[in-house]
């Protein structure tokens, strides 16, 4: 295949605060479990409008409301976003989420319930959301260079064969990808255990691999403090186990082939902060997938790679999920799930260097708006990361 | 020529089975990705696809290696060629 990074080129859309997107969604989303109703009758009502329903919103405090504040806003602000309306139950909060997506220039509206009831809200967001559709559908595509293109990775459903194969491949990508200058995230902290050292030695900086060890520690305490026993069927999952996964430290090295052989972790985020360089971030998240793909989404992310052994099935609302695996069972019973079929690397039929090229390759056209097998199956998983109890 | 199991690392106790059906009695080829070699062996348990085969013998108590890392600790004898999970290995983490 012979892919050249250097000079290929993609066409997304710009949008007002310069980033490229490669979707054009206009999304519904509320700020609280309350307004999932509402959020839905008017994705039903303007077709090309998309609900983005969620189980949170009320009584959140302190870092967990920031948390969900940034989430939210960073979803809205994503590049495949053409335009959001955001709908509360009450002005205040939904005013903050306003704000926080009016600032990156796009088109957004909130509506509040209280006082006017689902069916004048429904209404007005109705005509809201007919005129954000009208609008995101004018938009033309432009072309631009790859090195715009936002790529983040986390695997899932994990087995053996992701740690010889499938998070190898994305690893290549990666090693690729960082060399040609694009941002790039990882994360999954619990899931660094048994392998942190090897991150560790990869941060760019002594400031980075302090800001790294920092979020490794603050995991692991929290992860001592709540244990009832090792985590086992937690962390390795039932799936991991039933895959060959035996303990952390064997998913961990796993998963960390992700990051390839030569790129450097150039910075660190907090969950679903926004990266402020090219490179490669190293988020802290969830080693959930949904939790933890959602996260990149709101960081601003614009193609997943997802390496998966036993068949995780996820997708996102609005962050093009591309999956590959390596096992040869998952590929035969499952592939109507996969966008990427690299299990010849473990009978030397393919070698690295063609496994990393086919999902490049899976990633130009993605980012060309090919549909992922996640998009054209309806995976929309949306999974807000809480860091306690409401008040 | 099938590749029945694949190994990270020459210096690794175990090896990965890529392929379904593996049982006792396969005379079985694996794949040794690091150094690109090929070794013959003999399985000694029924190993189902992605579960592990000890490549040596290993004592209760003993480090696992993987990838040439730390994977965690054998809590029981593991005779080379037999299955290697959860049964008698344990993180060393948590």
């Amino acid at each position: 295949m012979g892919i050249n990074l250097k000079g290929a080129s993609f066409e997304g859309w710009r949008r007002e605060n310069g980033r490229m997107g490669v979707r054009n969604h206009v999304i519904i989303l509320p700020v609280d479990d309350l307004s999932n109703a509402a959020a839905e009758a008017v994705a039903n009502n303007i077709k090309g409008a998309m609900a983005i329903p969620h189980s949170y919103g009320r009584l959140q405090f302190g870092a967990d409301l920031d948390l969900h504040f940034r989430t939210l806003i960073g979803t809205g602000c994503n590049p495949n976003v053409a335009g959001v309306i955001v709908i509360g139950i009450e002005p205040g909060w939904t005013g903050t989420i306003v704000e926080g997506i009016a600032k990156s220039g796009k088109p957004v509206e909130g509506f509040a319930i209280e006082q006017n009831g689902d069916i004048n809200t429904i209404a007005s967001a109705s005509r809201a959301a007919y005129r954000l559709v009208k609008h995101a559908s004018r938009l033309k595509k432009t072309k631009t260079d790859i090195v715009e293109l936002w790529v983040s990775t986390k695997c899932g459903e994990s087995d053996t064969t992701s740690g010889l194969a499938s998070c190898p491949t994305v690893g290549n990508a990666f090693d690729k990808l960082w060399a040609n200058g694009n941002t790039l995230v990882f994360g999954e902290t619990s899931e660094i255990t048994g392998g942190e050292h090897l991150v560790a030695a990869r941060c760019r900086t002594p400031e980075i691999r302090d800001r790294f060890m920092f979020m490794f520690d603050r995991y692991q305490a929290l992860i001592e403090k709540n244990k009832t026993s090792d985590l086992s069927d937690s962390q390795p999952t039932k799936g991991n186990i039933e895959g060959g996964l035996t303990t952390i430290e064997e998913k961990a090295l796993g998963n960390i082939q992700k990051i390839g052989k030569h790129c450097l972790v150039d910075g660190v985020l907090d969950k679903a902060e926004d990266p402020t360089h090219p490179g490669l971030w190293f988020m802290d998240s969830s080693s959930a997938a949904a939790e933890m793909v959602t996260l990149c989404a709101a960081s601003g992310y614009a193609v997943h790679f997802f390496p998966t052994g036993q068949g995780n099935v996820i997708g996102n609302p609005i962050l093009p999920v591309i999956k590959l695996t390596a096992n040869p069972r998952t590929q035969r019973t499952m592939s109507e799930h996969m966008d990427v079929d690299v299990t010849g690397l473990l009978q030397k039929t393919m070698n690295m260097d063609d496994a990393g090229e086919a999902l490049l390759d899976c990633m130009l056209r993605t980012a060309d708006g090919e549909l992922t097998a996640a998009e054209l199956l309806g995976h929309r998983e949306f999974s807000l990361t809480r860091l306690y109890e409401s008040a | 020529m099938t590749i029945h199991f694949v190994v990270h690392d020459e210096g690794d106790s175990v090896g990965v089975v890529v392929v379904e059906g593996l049982t006792a009695s396969n005379r079985i080829q694996g794949w040794v990705m690091d150094q690109d070699k090929m070794i013959d062996f003999d399985a000694k348990s029924d190993i189902p696809i992605g579960h592990k085969i000890a490549i040596k013998p290993i004592k209760a108590g003993d480090t696992i290696i993987k990838y040439g890392v730390d994977i965690g600790k054998a809590i029981a004898d593991i005779a080379a060629g037999e299955h290697l999970h959860v049964h008698n290995v344990k993180t060393k983490r948590w």
